[in-house]
């Protein structure tokens, strides 16, 4: 597959075949060398592929091997003759990051950090088969399907304010419970309000610089301040829904003409029945993460409170931002100079909506819609925000985190005889974690540098840095 | 061991191999559950059937591992050992000796999240069966 030139961070994968577009890919030269790329540009070749694309078959700088579609991939189908993809979207649908700020400076921390850590470890179940401290009774269940956030926050975890800071305001409205089968449903029942395990976790950092002072002072952001920063998602519900459907939609696959390559890229027609159950379903799950995380953030606050003996107000624990990893959403674009409603599927891709946007939140529409990009917990960790050539260019979408680069078995391997978390503490940094090879197959050196994918969205526009965070805390499933 | 591991950047995966058929669905299901915990301390508590149908022999091979999993992660269900009662190219039926999850007993590996269908086969070969199966965690 030869890719053309268009931009020093901008590839195009001309449409050859069955291809009905181009794939484009927001990388360096230096990125896209390399045989472990040529799975996923294959990828972005086969979602190109598909009936009612539009405009082109995009990948993100983070872009690496996904089921189906490539993780890191943005594709957006006409809503009229279109299609739907569960492996568009994933497994973890709605896999989101947020940020909260504090009025904490790191001196503050440092005396406290072990107690914090130590604390909110406990206080936060996360690892595999872990349960959460929110007991659901089915009819509850369904509601936080529909409310999401809002449900949380009506339960007194977390406050009002925080649903403006939310993409979407942490509740989509086109969920229908009756689309979620009794097996998912039992897999969520018990997990709301956990962490999970995998690449999820909860960190506690400091901003070390800022990149757009005016930006940063409009997200409430300033050089030196302690943040807390989530990773976690739908947790078992999100990946039945995604097996419920991709089982589905297999089955009928034959009969709708949309058989595809490769079975886990399988789809169906926007139009059709079991699409528009998959649609319920799913924004029923992104609905569950929102709560989750909203959760998870007011158990956070509570052992910040405890352990710095800080009232709310002086904590200052304000929400900056959630975001959402892994969806599929009708949104109007121009396309070709004409207003076009499309489905955007975004998988391990973040929305990235301009300055002015009406989706933003009144407070930062000035600077554009803020994107959290989570590094290794090692390295760093990034804050952006929405440009206007991200919406003429990749709908609205830029990168979401620095993407794997060993497999689970290479991590294990390159660290033998090594002791991670003594590395991490000697660059200051404490973590804490459940599995027992966690640590090994999330250590630094697994992932790509986070700060090289931030300068290609950087560079190619369709993301502005704002600011860095360093880690000092971090806490794995 | 019937089975080894795959090395893929973001996933797990096993081969499998057997004699027969039959028993290429039990190992693979063995298999499932060595990643999961250590099967040498799940003593079976509880039988149960399970009757499972897919288009052709991979995507019965996925459905089948997908039921097994949903015992795990819907039910608490630890799986023991396994019995393929009659097998054809679309349809399957077994029994399926399961244990309670009880923490501190059983230890727990890997968190699998789910049976996927890529890259998945279910071949003859010299000898036998094989089949490829990507697990996401």
């Amino acid at each position: 597959m030869e890719l053309r030139k268009r931009s020093p961070y901008c590839w195009e994968l001309p449409a050859e075949g069955r291809m009905r577009v181009p794939g484009r890919v927001y990388a360096t030269e230096e990125m896209l060398r390399g045989d472990e790329q040529r799975q996923p540009l294959r990828q972005v070749a086969n979602v190109a592929s598909l009936p009612g694309i539009v405009k082109a078959a995009l990948a993100m700088p983070d872009m690496h091997w996904g089921y189906g579609f490539p993780i890191g991939g943005v594709a957006a189908f006409d809503w009229e003759e279109g299609i739907l993809s569960p492996g568009g979207v994933g497994y973890d649908i709605n896999c989101g990051v947020r940020l909260a700020t504090t009025a904490l400076g790191e001196d503050d921390l440092r005396p406290r950090l072990e107690t914090l850590v130590d604390e909110l470890y406990r206080s936060i179940p996360s690892g595999v088969g872990s349960t959460g401290s929110v007991k659901l009774s089915g009819k509850e269940a369904r509601k936080v399907l529909q409310q999401g956030s809002r449900w949380a926050v009506a339960q007194g975890f977390g406050q009002e304010r925080d649903l403006l800071h939310t993409e979407d305001g942490g509740c989509l409205p086109e969920a229908d419970p009756g689309a979620v089968s009794e097996r998912a449903l039992k897999r969520g029942l018990r997990q709301l309000g956990t962490l999970g395990s995998g690449n999820h976790f909860l960190e506690v950092g400091v901003v070390d610089t800022v990149f757009d002072e005016t930006a940063a002072r409009t997200f409430g952001l300033a050089e030196g301040q302690v943040t807390l920063m989530l990773h976690s998602g739908s947790r078992g519900l999100g990946y039945q829904v995604c097996d419920d459907f991709l089982a589905v939609m297999n089955r009928e696959a034959a009969g709708s003409g949309l058989a595809p390559p490769d079975r886990q890229l399988v789809c169906a027609w926007i139009s059709s029945d079991i699409a528009r159950q998959y649609f319920r379903a799913m924004n029923c799950a992104a609905n569950y993460a929102w709560a989750n995380r909203q959760i998870l953030m007011h158990h956070a606050r509570q052992v910040f409170e405890r352990v710095f003996g800080a009232g709310p107000r002086d904590l200052a624990m304000d929400l900056l931002y959630d975001v959402c990893h892994n969806i599929a959403k009708r949104e109007t674009h121009v396309v070709d100079g004409r207003e076009q409603v499309l489905c955007v599927h975004r998988k391990g891709a973040t929305r990235a909506f301009a300055p002015g946007h009406e989706a933003v939140c009144e407070a930062f529409r000035p600077a554009g819609q803020p994107i959290l990009i989570p590094g290794d917990m090692g390295t760093c960790s990034y804050i952006l925000a929405g440009t206007q050539k991200a919406m003429e260019e990749t709908f609205g979408s830029s990168c979401h985190g620095a993407g794997r680069r060993l497999s689970r078995k290479a991590a294990k391997r390159a660290s033998k005889g090594r002791v991670i978390y003594r590395e991490l503490a000697d660059k200051g940094i404490l973590v804490r974690w459940t599995g027992r090879s966690t640590l090994a197959e999330e250590m630094p050196d697994a992932y790509k540098d986070v700060s090289e994918v931030v300068e290609v969205v950087h560079g190619a526009g369709i993301a502005r840095k704002v600011a860095r965070l360093r880690p000092l805390a971090v806490v794995k499933g | 061991m019937p089975y080894t591991l795959i090395d893929h950047t973001a996933d797990l995966g096993i081969r499998v191999r057997a004699s027969g058929l039959r028993e290429l669905f039990e190992e693979a299901a063995a298999a499932l559950f060595d990643l999961i915990t250590n099967r040498g301390r799940v003593t079976e508590t509880a039988q149960r059937t399970l009757a499972v149908q897919g288009r052709d022999r991979p995507d019965l091979m996925v459905n089948w591992l997908r039921e097994l999993l949903y015992l795990w992660n819907g039910e608490q269900l630890l799986v023991a050992r396994t019995r393929i009662d009659t097998l054809d190219d679309s349809r399957l039926a077994a029994r399926v000796w399961v244990a309670a999850y009880d923490p501190r007993w059983h230890e727990l590996h890997h968190e699998i999240k789910a049976v996927t269908y890529h890259g998945i086969t279910v071949r003859p070969v010299s000898g036998g069966w094989e089949a490829v199966v990507i697990f996401d965690v």
